[in-house]
């Protein structure tokens, strides 16, 4: 129980409001007096919009709550709900996130018709031949030469790369975005890195170190979080 | 309506991939509308042959299951726009597709097409199966060697089990020194033991496997026999009347490949 029995309480940050909400009463009782309390103040129409971060604490809330929440704040004009908190995840959740935010290591020749798909990040110990494929949630890392079809952020994570040690790919997909090899033959690189070019939206190959640069937090534990 | 001409043989190695890919680079030079179909799951070369391999997408087994449209899964050829290719699965094994799959399928593409060539997988199993489901007529690829003879041989018998036309001959890799040291079967032979009509001839070329290496069909380079013999199978395909081509080089056998000619006619 907090003090003075409020199950919400409000308090202004730089980056807004929070909201935090007592995990411990019933969740009606939340609802009830965030609408009385939110339904207090009259806020002007020349304010800016105030961003609302919730904190649920310890209390797990369905998705269908969520939306509940966001819905009866955004009843107010001025609010828009930024984040919601919890420190609870279910332990589907949580197994999906260890999945997603784990590097697999594989060592093995990935062969002509021969897939391999992961959750998370791939790291291949091994070369992809012509006709081999490898995806992955995740990153693709190669530790070997590329020489088949790699596929990263295969639900959709553009921020995802694809390395090689020797990169000669007959496709590189990341995210949905898809870029094939030149039709005339060419020489591999080595040590380079395939990402999505932000300004050009288009899948891009550079310097092992010049990707580094541009994306710091690519093995970040916060950004494979993102994934799940 | 187009119509659907499966390219088969019974036995490995004797040229199918390479006539699927030579005959539809040949009819698409005559401003012909062609798909290749290549229906040899898990095996998949016609795509390497063509050169088209890392344009893949989708490929057969995504259309059958419904993953895709047949129209996102063909590929365009890089040479001619009226050239298309529908691409095996490389990861999938041939039980993923039935005969009536594949059928519709090819049904669909008549519509759009003059002719659908079908590549059939080596064996006379599932794989056979599913190539001559959509089928209208059949062309049976042999070499001039026993075994690949024999094989044709039960292809035929099976091809005429199935409701399309009688099945048309082509000998490829012939050698014409050995043939002529009677080292190797000849022609004349052949076609009397498989007793079907021999729609052409192809002699066996280095630049065939030099086309094939670099993704370049043969049939587009001028003037190497290959070549010909392929441009001239696909006028044959047409309704052309074309002589089977001189093996000689100096005219010596002329009056027998008169012969061929007569009875192909």
């Amino acid at each position: 129980m907090t003090a003075n029995d409020q199950k919400v309480l409000i308090k202004g940050t730089r980056d807004g409001l929070t909201l935090s909400l007592d995990d411990q009463c019933a969740y009606k009782d939340i609802l009830k007096e965030l609408q009385s309390k939110l339904s207090m103040k009259g806020i002007t129409d020349e304010e800016p919009m105030i961003h609302v971060t919730i904190q649920l604490g310890k209390r797990f809330v369905t998705n269908e709550q969520k939306e509940e929440l966001v819905d009866i704040i955004k009843e107010k004009q001025k609010l828009v709900v930024d984040r919601i908190e919890s420190d609870v995840i279910t332990k589907k959740e949580a197994f999906e996130w260890k999945e997603n935010t784990e590097i697999t290591p594989i060592a093995k020749t990935i062969r002509s018709g021969q897939l391999v798909e992961v959750r998370g990040d791939l790291l291949l110990i091994g070369d992809v031949n012509p006709g081999g494929s490898i995806s992955a949630t995740g990153n693709v890392y190669v530790l070997g030469s590329l020489k088949g079809v790699a596929h990263a952020g295969v639900e959709g994570d553009t921020e995802t790369v694809i390395a090689a040690s020797y990169m000669q790919p007959s496709q590189l997909r990341i995210a949905d975005q898809v870029s094939r090899a030149p039709d005339y033959e060419t020489e591999g690189v080595y040590m380079e890195c395939g990402f999505i070019d932000e300004q050009e939206g288009k899948i891009r190959i550079d310097r092992l170190q010049e990707v580094v640069k541009k994306k710091p937090d690519l093995a970040s534990f916060e950004r494979r979080m993102r994934n799940g | 309506m187009g119509e659907a001409i499966v390219i088969t043989s019974g036995k490995g190695g004797v040229g199918k991939t390479t006539t699927t890919a030579n005959l539809g680079t040949a009819l698409a030079l005559q401003n012909k509308k062609v798909c290749l179909v290549d229906t040899d799951i898990g095996l998949r070369n016609l795509d390497v042959v063509m050169g088209l391999e890392n344009r893949i997408i989708y490929d057969i087994v995504d259309v059958v299951n419904e993953r895709c449209k047949t129209k996102q899964a063909l590929v365009t050829d890089k040479r001619f726009d009226c050239l298309h290719l529908l691409p095996a699965a490389q990861t999938s094994d041939k039980s993923e597709v039935t005969p009536e799959g594949i059928k519709e399928i090819v049904e669909e593409l008549k519509q759009d097409y003059d002719y659908i060539i079908i590549d059939c997988p080596a064996g006379i199993e599932q794989g056979y199966k599913n190539a001559v489901a959509g089928a209208d007529k059949a062309v049976v690829v042999t070499t001039p060697e026993k075994s690949s003879v024999r094989d044709a041989d039960r292809i035929i018998g099976l091809l005429e089990q199935e409701e399309i036309e009688a099945p048309k001959l082509i000998i490829n890799r012939i050698r014409n020194h050995m043939m002529k040291s009677g080292d190797m079967l000849d022609v004349d032979e052949i076609v009397s033991v498989l007793s079907i009509d021999l729609l052409g001839i192809v002699v066996d070329d280095d630049s065939v496997i030099t086309a094939s290496n670099s993704g370049e069909p043969v049939a587009m380079k001028p003037n190497s026999r290959a070549s010909i013999a392929y441009r001239n199978i696909a006028r044959r395909i047409l309704g052309e009347a074309v002589p089977l081509m001189n093996l000689d080089e100096d005219n010596g056998m002329f009056s027998k490949v008169k012969r061929f000619f007569g009875m192909r006619t």
